[in-house]
């Protein structure tokens, strides 16, 4: 019996994101689409930053993850149309990253609180970060570094 | 319109944000402060990931069974059509970050006219990458203005640096008959036009910086068209293609 494309949803909602593993890659919004074309399930992904090398093995482990559930006929595409924005990060995965200790976007351009002791009282440090989609934060309060999930 | 061109303008597309990408890629173990070897070896890498977009187009319509990879590795000094401002070695830090903010000031400019490119590809490609354009901007101009406003040692560096690019930025507005005929079709904008947004963007910075914008409008220029790379590009592909070369199709 093949699964239909919710199910799908729900499982790729259990395939972590290789840098970030709190959130999934449903979570971040890069699966696109998913759809059968007759026996073939297609999952369109997009990539969050252009040479982010997450992106090859965010595809390896997709593909990996439907295997492992019994899918023998996949196919995943490039999607790089519309490009991808964080607005696409769910909810769910924003309250995830804050709990994991990195501050989720903000339209503001910056941190509104230190995810870890909650003040206010925090600085930029650098634009880029540990990897291409976080900018680098300090809290002037608790004086921890923390990682800022940027804005794009 | 002719594949030909298309390819053409495609590798220039994509031989600067090679060429460039590689060059800033040299800083990464070796930057003045953690954060900014953190910040240019990202920065690298976003222009390689565009890089990867744009010549994967180009052997698509070169169709001669060439990749991405084999355009960025097996091709020779006299295939490579980017501007010769992107080769330069990247001296000191203020004359990489001065580079960078002109060329940032100029792809900005570029990819936001290419968002709407008759060509659909160009015009994604464009899309994705003109976020990450911006967000080199407003570094780099950061950047440009806290060292060029900053010490006297760092602004001598900054005006340095200045005076020696300032003569590599005309080749960016040059314009021939490959780029007259895409920019007939609506594939590219005409380069010209691009001129009065990137001065505007440029000087605002520069004057914010307390830097003397050059008067001389001399440009070098034979990067784009392949006719005359300086001897910097030769040195920086025996680094770049090395193990390409010396081990064929080697992969992991």
């Amino acid at each position: 019996m093949t699964p239909d494309v919710d199910t799908i949803w729900a499982w790729l909602d259990e395939v972590p994101d290789p840098e970030i593993p709190v959130i999934s890659v449903v979570d971040l919004g890069i699966i696109r689409d998913v759809t059968w074309e007759d026996d073939t399930v297609v999952v369109a992904i997009t990539p969050t930053y252009s040479g982010c090398p997450a992106t090859s093995i965010i595809n390896l482990d997709v593909e990996t993850a439907l295997r492992d559930l019994g899918l023998t006929k996949i196919r995943l595409k490039q999607q790089l149309s519309p490009p991808w924005t964080t607005d696409w990060l769910s909810a769910k995965g924003a309250a995830k990253l804050e709990e994991y200790g990195i501050a989720p976007p903000s339209a503001a351009g910056g941190p509104s609180k230190c995810p870890r002791c909650q003040s206010a009282n925090v600085e930029r440090v650098s634009q880029f970060g540990s990897t291409p989609c976080k900018a680098h934060w300090r809290c002037l309060s608790c004086l921890e570094p923390f990682d800022y999930f940027k804005c794009i | 319109m002719s594949n030909a061109a298309l390819f053409q303008t495609l590798l220039r597309l994509g031989d600067n944000t090679l060429v460039l990408g590689h060059r800033v890629s040299e800083w990464c173990g070796k930057a003045p402060v953690l954060e900014e070897d953190i910040a240019l070896a990202n920065t690298a890498l976003d222009l390689i990931g565009q890089t990867q977009m744009w010549l994967g187009y180009a052997a698509e319509i070169e169709n001669e069974g060439r990749s991405a990879d084999d355009l960025a590795m097996l091709r020779d000094v006299w295939d490579f059509r980017n501007i010769l401002m992107v080769e330069r070695p990247n001296l000191d830090f203020g004359h990489t970050m001065m580079r960078q903010f002109l060329f940032d000031a100029y792809h900005r400019t570029l990819l936001t006219a290419l968002k709407d490119s008759t060509n659909p590809r160009i015009a994604e490609i464009a899309a994705k990458a003109v976020k990450e354009a911006t967000y080199h901007f407003e570094r780099s101009a950061e950047t440009v203005i806290a060292l060029g406003d900053g010490t006297p040692e760092s602004h001598e560096f900054m005006q340095n640096g200045l005076n020696l690019l300032w003569p590599f930025t005309g080749e960016m507005f040059e314009c021939d008959a490959i780029d007259a005929e895409m920019a007939a079709a609506g594939v590219i904008p005409d380069p010209i036009s691009l001129r009065d947004t990137w001065i505007a963007l440029v000087s605002d910075t520069l004057t914010e910086a307390t830097l003397a914008i050059p008067q001389d409008d001399f440009a070098h220029k034979g990067g784009r068209t392949g006719r005359q790379h300086t001897e910097h590009l030769g040195h920086l592909l025996t680094q770049m293609q090395w193990l390409q070369r010396a081990y064929p199709g080697a992969n992991w």
